[in-house]
């Protein structure tokens, strides 16, 4: 079972604050109010349904008809939500379902979710970009979001006034993704059709006075009148005075960095710290110089460049914002892994039994105890490391990317590949991290050079 | 004739605008010319540039917000010293005292719009493919001006002085010593030695440089509140100027050739 009415459970925290309370019969009262215009619309405006299923798709009636009947007892439920909470009897999240999450949840699956959510993306792109859909993740996301704020260990770090940015975030950058990849589909089926992309129907020139300066004004309008309502609204946070004795368990560096601290999991400093983000500016700095594709220039598109965006999506959406997320929002003492739900235990014990690769030749495999001698030692790892940034280039060349090395020339394609695999050196450390426990791959302690 | 067209008529609003008011179509040209500020723009911009579902407005927005963060971080600093006697009470009676001390929210919760905003517009260049010829140079200043805003957020982060402040900067900069070569526990550093002397230690590396000290105390302080509000914003100041102009010399916003 989901939900439980109030006083129907025990357990923690399932008691909310009256502030609480009415704070979420407000956030549900807005989304149903939300919802109870759309279903109006459904209802009401026969246009509006042609629209939101996404143009020219055959649809049954059944599901034409099921649909806002569906959407309306959603709203509904949504309201008597809201009534719910201001009356201080909201539903709370059942303590089955929470331990369910948090045991279900880990780095492993996290990570893994959220690449298959990745690839979903990318392959059912046209039914993401639809409205409906759209609308759904949306009306989703926030019911999940609502709900669980009953909890108070969701609550106190999804609450937290420096991680509110984050949640914006998510939101800001999912809207984006499904307004680019919307447009994206539609100008590829218009370029299938021999047409232009939509883009070149505003070629035209209107003048900049009024056009554009009215539109900035009215921008910095609005965000001006943001900010102010998220400054009266939220405090900034100020902690006690600074001790350097009292160390914080997580310490954990400004959020927008969290990706690079949580690749300290499967890198050493040198590597998480300094080499990767050295290599994202350099990476990003050579991207318009090593993408030889002169299409998709100035307008949406997905299949005239697929490999770049893929590329980049995956970079910017998991690698970057995924890792984000967890490291804010999943992280706790110790930066062990904590669910949406989980008590933030400093005493959590998660047994660490890493091995290096030397470990594995030398003592699983071979039994004959590690030699002292440091090249002897690492060998296997220097090799296949080596191997991996100097072989597999000219593998790639030779195999599936014969055509983009003939076009892109040898020392572009050198760069690009180099790029390219540093970036894709992270996912496989957590692979190998995952299936074998691995450490380190090249274990030198006596240089600091751990890769 | 009305007071509004007497005062637009008058020498002084004349010396001050130098064209008359921008309603028809010969001014709403002559203003964008002969304007200081409008003058960044060109005369006339392809409509499909403009369309919100096109730029998303995140460029424009990231400017504004510097602009925000700008002035009310001119404001902060009337307020606040970087000592470590005074730091964090300055910030205290911000919150508690001063009658303005919502320019403390202000300007933090600007600086992390600013940093979400400048990655939603490179997000939306990269996926209208407006990076490709003739505006890679233009790309390679905005990575920069990237870099430059997240160093600009990470250097006020420290300043209030609070238990959040230093210890996030203490990970963030933890980093610094294990650079390789620089670090003093950074692969490569044991092999710079004169004799057997090291040349890279924990009083002479890269973090040391950034810190002004083996950890964070009151010389990195000074130095990331110096950073913070004068050196690090100039630089800032200065490439977006040349991103702008970049914009206009490279054919102004991107569309289908
Ligand atoms: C302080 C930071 C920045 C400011 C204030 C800024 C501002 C702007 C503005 C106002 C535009 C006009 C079009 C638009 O709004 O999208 C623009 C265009 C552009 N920006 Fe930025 N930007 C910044 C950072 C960046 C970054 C991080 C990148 C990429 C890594 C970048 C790359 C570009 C490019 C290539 C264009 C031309 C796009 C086109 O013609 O369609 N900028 N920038």
């Amino acid at each position: 079972m989901l939900l439980v009415g109030k006083g129907s459970s025990v357990g923690h925290g399932t008691e909310l604050s009256p502030d609480i309370s009415r704070g979420l019969g407000l956030y549900f009262l807005v989304l149903g109010l939300l919802n109870a215009y759309y279903c109006v619309r459904l209802w009401t405006d026969k246009g509006f349904q042609e629209k939101w299923k996404g143009a020219n798709e055959p649809v049954s009636k059944v599901r034409l008809a099921a649909f806002p009947l569906v959407w309306s007892l959603l709203t509904t439920y949504m309201l008597g939500t809201s009534i719910e909470f201001f009356n201080g009897v909201g539903p709370v999240l059942s303590e089955a379902f929470r331990d369910w999450m948090d045991r279900l949840m880990g780095p492993v699956n996290y990570f893994v979710i959220s690449t298959a959510a990745f690839i979903a993306l990318i392959v059912f792109r046209r039914i993401f970009a639809k409205n409906v859909t759209g609308w759904v993740l949306l009306n989703g996301s926030l019911l999940f979001i609502g709900i669980s704020m009953t909890d108070p260990d969701f609550r106190g770090i999804v609450a937290k006034p420096d991680n509110v940015p984050i949640t914006m975030l998510i939101y800001s950058v999912g809207f984006t993704t499904w307004l680019a990849l919307r447009q994206a589909v539609i100008n590829d089926d218009r370029i299938k059709e021999g047409k232009k992309p939509l883009e070149a129907e505003g070629a035209e020139k209107v003048l900049t006075w009024p056009d554009l300066v009215y539109t900035e004004m009215l921008a910095m309008v609005l965000c001006t009148v943001f900010l102010l309502v998220w400054s009266i609204c939220l405090k900034a946070p100020l902690e006690p005075p600074a001790s350097t004795t009292k160390i914080p368990n997580p310490s954990k560096a400004p959020w927008y960095f969290l990706g690079l601290q949580e690749m300290l999991v499967y890198f050493d400093p040198w590597l998480a710290g300094v080499v990767l983000p050295t290599y994202i500016i350099i990476g990003l700095c050579a991207m318009p110089y090593i993408d030889y594709n002169k299409k998709g220039n100035g307008y949406y598109t997905f299949a005239e460049r697929p490999f770049a965006i893929i590329t980049f999506l995956f970079g910017f959406l998991v690698l970057w914002v995924v890792l984000i997320v967890l490291g804010t929002f999943l992280r706790g003492p110790n930066w062990n892994f904590f669910g949406f739900y989980e008590v933030w235990d400093p005493d959590k014990t998660v047994a660490l039994n890493n091995i290096d690769l030397s470990d594995l030749l030398y003592l699983d495999l071979l039994n004959t105890g590690k030699p002292s001698n440091i090249l002897a030692r690492e060998w296997l790892g220097i090799l296949l490391v080596l191997s991996y940034f100097l072989i597999t280039p000219f593998i790639m060349a030779k195999t599936f990317m014969k055509e983009m090395f003939i076009r892109m020339g040898l020392i572009r394609f050198l760069v690009m590949t180099n790029i390219f695999l540093m970036m894709a050196f992270l996912p496989i450390k957590m692979v190998l991290r995952w299936a074998f426990n691995l450490k380190y791959i090249i274990a030198i302690p006596e240089m600091f050079l751990n890769v | 004739m009305s007071l509004a067209d007497d005062i637009k008529n008058s020498q002084i609003w004349r010396s001050i605008f130098r064209h008359a008011a921008p309603v028809d179509r010969r001014n709403r040209i002559v203003v964008m010319l002969t304007n200081f500020f409008l003058h960044l723009h060109p005369v006339s911009v392809r409509k499909s540039g403009i369309a919100l579902s096109y730029t998303w407005c995140m460029g424009g927005i990231t400017f504004f917000l510097f602009l925000v963060e700008t002035v009310t971080g001119v404001l902060l600093m009337f307020y606040y010293r970087p000592t470590l006697e005074h730091a964090f009470l300055d910030i205290l009676s911000l919150r508690d005292v001063t009658t303005l001390g919502i320019l403390r929210e202000l300007h933090r919760w600007g600086a992390h719009a600013m940093v979400i905003c400048i990655w939603l517009h490179m997000y939306r260049v990269f996926l209208t493919g407006s990076y490709k010829p003739p505006r890679e140079f233009n790309w390679v200043i905005g990575t920069i001006l990237l870099v430059l805003t997240l160093l600009l957020s990470f250097t006020g982060y420290l300043l209030p002085w609070d238990q959040l402040a230093i210890w996030a900067i203490t990970v963030g900069s933890n980093m610094a010593r294990a650079t390789p070569f620089v670090g003093y526990e950074g692969p490569g550093a044991k092999l710079l030695t004169i004799g057997d002397v090291p040349l890279i230690h924990s009083g002479g590396d890269a973090r040391f440089l950034l810190l002004a000290g083996r950890s964070v105390g009151e010389g990195t302080l000074l130095r990331f509140y110096v950073l913070h509000c004068v050196a690090i914003p100039i630089v800032v100041a200065t490439l977006i100027a040349i991103h702008f102009w970049r914009i206009r010399k490279d054919g102004n916003i991107s569309g289908p050739l």
